[in-house]
């Protein structure tokens, strides 16, 4: 039994069975995926989510910032009215603002992990590619970032520069690369003796070409798994900024502003904080539950 | 006498894609004193039907059939049943030294909760025995070596405190599994003349399971090889060595480096990739690789059957398979 | 192993400088000044101020002033309360945030450790379901609102029952009002450590070295305890250096939400009222303390795994 645990023989067999079958790793991984149950309604929920808040605030018939000057109050749910949700404490309709503030939370997840996936990737694959002294100075680096309280650090920099939105998914962008990076240069490290990497090499690739032609498209399948986890985090952390009144600013809204604002009312209108809440809520369950399905897909012997 | 008797083992696992079955349908008995070998490449199912006999498959596995030793069926008796056998009467001897020995303990600790367990002895007692048993494995300055924790002792040391282990109560039956894998060439022929003198010195029953010919050749009595989850030939070891039915055998054989070479030194291979267990193809699972095949291989499974060698075979060609 | 301390400390100083520095030259370097924000000040009073706080200082004198300051443990005065000074308010709130924080932390481990043990040995069987489901509603639901619901129920729903609890205030750390924090603040960690303890106690389960220990024959409880669980610790050790980050995170919410006076509310006053040496202050002393853990995690490693003690390459 050299190297075979039968445990969890489905890794080998697949990948065999893959090259038989002409099918690609990632057909595989995609066919694996959908039939996740779980991860395969979180990707529909979150897919339904993304549209719904982009489109919905043109179709709606309020908008998030108009008042209803004729309800200047919290008013349950009014179909006639077209507040399906029913409205804030000051008369806005609170489906209108649900879904923008999804709008601009679901934005800062995806843009700051955008932001923190060039950065952690470039940095990982550099340090794990190039090695050496450079892999040395990185590395400590990134060591030295982590015992940085970050969650302040992104305050203090809200605070110095303005609460804005650009600010804030560049500041959280900034801080949440470490990780990534380090998950990078672990697996460019393991990348860089294989075979068709000295074979890029041998036919005269630059240090930057393979990097790019070869490292990147082949770290891809972990660094998903991990943007898919990442992404939540994010949001959570804009919501726990906002929340505390250090995020977004007025009139502009995201959830965690919503829950603080309805936070104030809960006693009286628990709607407004339930609603928010559980839109957020189900959206941080179908990442988090995605991301464990894409892992579970992409490398089957891990359960 | 048999020691332990496999009656029908087929070993399920569930995974993401579905059932797998690992072994099938084996059945082996070995006697007392005896040496049993069995060949197979990686994932032949070898391991795990021992695995599952000592009740040991991950826990997505399943085994059915009948495993009996002294009366008991060890697959369906309960947890302590199972715990008053193993390391007891039946115990095993791992591939990898390096990992097989849990790392935060020491490694006199580890032999020393064998002997409480099973024999009831005090802290000291069980101390001296397994110093002894350190001795007697030849491991130099047993006192100090039994304070060391595993990652400070070679590959080597630690194969042998697994066989120290194997050996504490005098166990009817040792399974073996790859014992001398994982070792530099020297050390492995250390090991297996340990394995040798234990045989000869407590006469127990031993299981050797390997994917190397040759050391199956210096020690077993007996050898079953095993292809993709089934026992395709069993027989003496000098009549398989000899004349070899199978045409995987008779592959395995030819793989493997000789030094009466006359075929100018050229290293065969089988051709083709190992069995994959999730899409076997129909008829005899060797018929891909297989030098011989008809086109009868392709419709029906050869069942093990007496041969002319007076071995047993599991191939068309060696013996009457009934009408096809 | 004392070497590998010395390092780990001589490793922790520098950082600790380093983050210092930039925190200071941040602060100073930003447009507008703490007094900035406020209705205007007259000229005058206004050059006063500045020359009060030694802000008309040249920088690198104010920087000098302040590292010296640091080392007799003066975090300079609070720009925002003209009345104390920042290490008199952390002095107020430090115990505080630690009692509740490791208040927080021990319960986790209490609850998630065993949970998760539970949990991996019943692995893909429905206690394990239930278990993993719960731990994963626990990490999604942020602290906030959680702390929301909490006090909803125990506070106004259960006003005139024997389970109410105060529904913020902390009265001098009296034990009904600690006990929604610390459970609203150990909630996250529970289901971190559940999830951690699982993952790791599976993949011990699996080791080698567990399957010898059942083929010798020991009783399973023993395999688990004895064999498993001290690798399977490993993880959930590692974790405790970040946790207490998160601590830190999660007290600003929970101390927020239940008006409670820790560090982490005076941090999140001092950053609405651009109170920059509070801000600075509580930043220093949090990446102090994660520094701090840090080393402390290495050292319990060192006790769970024989190996790091000769093996220092693990960091």
């Amino acid at each position: 039994m050299t190297g075979v645990n039968l445990s969890s023989p489905h890794g080998e067999a697949l990948k065999a069975a893959g090259e038989v079958d002409g099918r690609s790793l990632w057909q595989d991984a995609w066919r694996r995926l959908l039939a996740n149950r779980a991860a395969f309604i979180s990707l529909i929920v979150l897919v339904t989510l993304g549209v719904v808040s982009v489109v919905g605030p043109y179709v709606l018939p309020w908008t998030y910032d108009q008042i209803d000057w004729d309800h200047v109050e919290a008013m349950p749910p009014n179909f006639a009215m077209g507040h399906y949700f029913g409205t804030d404490s000051v008369g806005r309709d609170l489906l209108a603002r649900t879904l923008f503030g999804g709008r601009i939370s679901l934005m800062v997840g995806i843009l700051a992990t955008t932001v923190a996936l060039t950065i952690g990737v470039t940095v990982g694959a550099v340090a794990g590619f190039v090695g050496g002294k450079v892999d040395q100075l990185l590395m400590r680096f990134v060591d030295l970032m982590y015992a940085v309280p970050l969650t302040f650090f992104v305050i203090i920099l809200m605070v110095l520069f303005g609460r804005n939105f650009i600010l804030m998914f560049l500041a959280i962008g900034a801080v949440e690369w470490l990780t990534m990076a380090r998950i990078v240069r672990g697996q460019t490290l393991t990348l860089r003796n294989k075979e068709f990497i000295d074979a890029a090499r041998a036919s005269g690739g630059s240090t930057t070409a393979i990097i790019i032609r070869h490292i990147v498209p082949n770290v891809l399948g972990v660094v998903m798994v991990y943007v898919t986890l990442t992404i939540p985090q994010v949001i959570l952390l804009e919501s726990f900024l906002s929340f505390l009144g250090l995020g977004i600013q007025e009139p502009m809204t995201s959830w965690g502003m919503l829950i603080n604002d309805g936070a104030a009312e809960l006693e009286i209108n628990p709607r407004t904080l339930i609603i928010p809440a559980a839109f957020m809520t189900v959206t941080l369950f179908c990442f988090n539950f995605l991301g464990d399905g894409l892992r579970d897909a992409l490398d089957p012997k891990d359960r | 006498m048999t020691v332990l008797d496999i009656r029908d083992l087929t070993v399920r696992f569930a995974t993401h894609d579905g059932e797998v079955a690992a072994v099938s349908n084996v059945s082996l008995s070995i006697a007392k004193g005896e040496c049993l070998g069995i060949v197979g490449e990686s994932g032949s199912g070898k391991s795990q039907t021992f695995l599952a006999a000592m009740g040991l498959l991950a826990p997505n596995g399943r085994a059915t059939g009948e495993v009996n030793f002294s009366g008991m069926n060890l697959l369906t008796a309960g947890e302590k049943a199972l715990n008053s056998v193993r390391g007891n009467k039946v115990s095993m001897i791992f591939q990898d030294p390096m990992t097989s020995l849990t790392p935060h303990m020491k490694v006199g600790r580890q032999l020393a909760e064998v002997l409480v367990r099973h024999r009831g002895l005090s802290a000291a007692d069980a101390r001296a025995q397994s110093i002894a048993m350190l001795k007697r494995v030849q491991i130099p300055e047993a006192e100090r070596r039994f304070e060391a924790y595993p990652h400070e002792l070679s590959g080597g040391l630690r194969q042998r405190v697994m066989i120290a282990m194997a050996l504490l109560c005098a166990p009817e039956l040792i399974i073996a599994d790859e014992p001398t894998t994982a070792l530099d060439v020297t050390v492995q022929a250390q090991i297996l003349d340990l394995i040798r003198i234990a045989k000869d010195e407590t006469n127990a029953a031993i299981v050797l399971i390997t994917h190397d010919l040759g050391v199956v050749a210096g020690l077993a009595d007996r050898v079953a090889v095993m292809y993709a989850g089934r026992i395709v030939e069993v027989g003496d070891v000098r009549q398989i060595f000899k004349a070899p039915q199978h045409p995987y055998t008779k592959g395995l054989l030819a793989c493997t480096p000789r030094l009466d070479d006359e075929t100018g030194g050229a290293l065969l291979t089988i051709p083709g990739q190992p069995p994959n267990l999730q899409r076997l193809p129909p008829g005899c699972a060797f018929n891909p690789r297989c030098a011989y095949v008809m086109e009868r291989c392709l419709r029906e499974r050869p069942a093990l059957l007496p041969d002319a060698a007076g071995g047993l075979s599991a191939c068309f060609l060696t013996n009457a398979q009934g009408a096809p | 192993m004392w070497s590998y301390f010395a390092k780990r400390v001589a490793i922790g100083v520098p950082t600790l400088w380093a983050i210092i520095t930039v925190c200071f030259f941040l602060m100073r370097l930003t447009p507008g000044g703490p007094f900035d924000a406020e209705a205007p000040v007259p000229a005058d009073i206004l050059v006063n101020l500045r020359a009060r706080y030694h802000l008309d200082d040249p920088l690198w004198r104010q920087y000098l002033d302040y590292l010296v300051g640091l080392l007799h443990g003066d975090f300079g005065p609070s720009f925002k309360y003209r009345d104390f000074n920042v290490t008199g308010l952390i002095a107020q709130g430090l115990p505080v945030s630690l009692q509740n924080g490791f208040s927080a932390l021990l319960l986790a481990i209490v609850i998630g450790v065993p949970l998760g043990i539970f949990a991996a040995l019943a692995q893909n069987t429905r206690r394990d379901y239930i278990v993993s489901a719960a731990a994963m509603t626990g990490i999604v639901i942020p602290n906030f609102v959680m702390g929301q619901v909490l006090i909803l129920v125990f506070g106004v729903w259960l006003k005139d029952s024997v389970f109410h609890l105060p529904a913020g205030g902390w009265d001098d750390g009296a034990f009904p009002n600690r006990i929604l924090p610390v459970f609203c603040l150990a909630l996250p960690y529970i289901a971190y450590l559940v999830r951690i303890t699982r993952g790791s106690m599976i993949e011990a389960m699996r080791a080698n070295y567990v399957r010898t220990a059942r083929a010798k024959g020991l009783p399973f409880r023993l395999v688990v305890m004895r064999h498993a669980l001290n690798s399977a610790l490993i993880p959930v050790v590692t974790f405790l250096g970040p946790a207490t980050a998160f601590l830190l995170t999660g007290s600003m919410v929970v101390e927020t939400i239940f008006q409670i006076p820790g560090i982490g509310r005076y941090f999140v006053q001092g950053a609405l009222n651009r109170d920059y040496t509070l801000v600075m202050g509580v930043t220093i002393l949090s990446a102090a303390l994660i520094i701090a853990m840090n080393l402390l995690v290495d050292i319990i490693y060192s006790l769970l795994d024989p190996r790091v003690r000769y093996n220092e390459a693990r960091s």
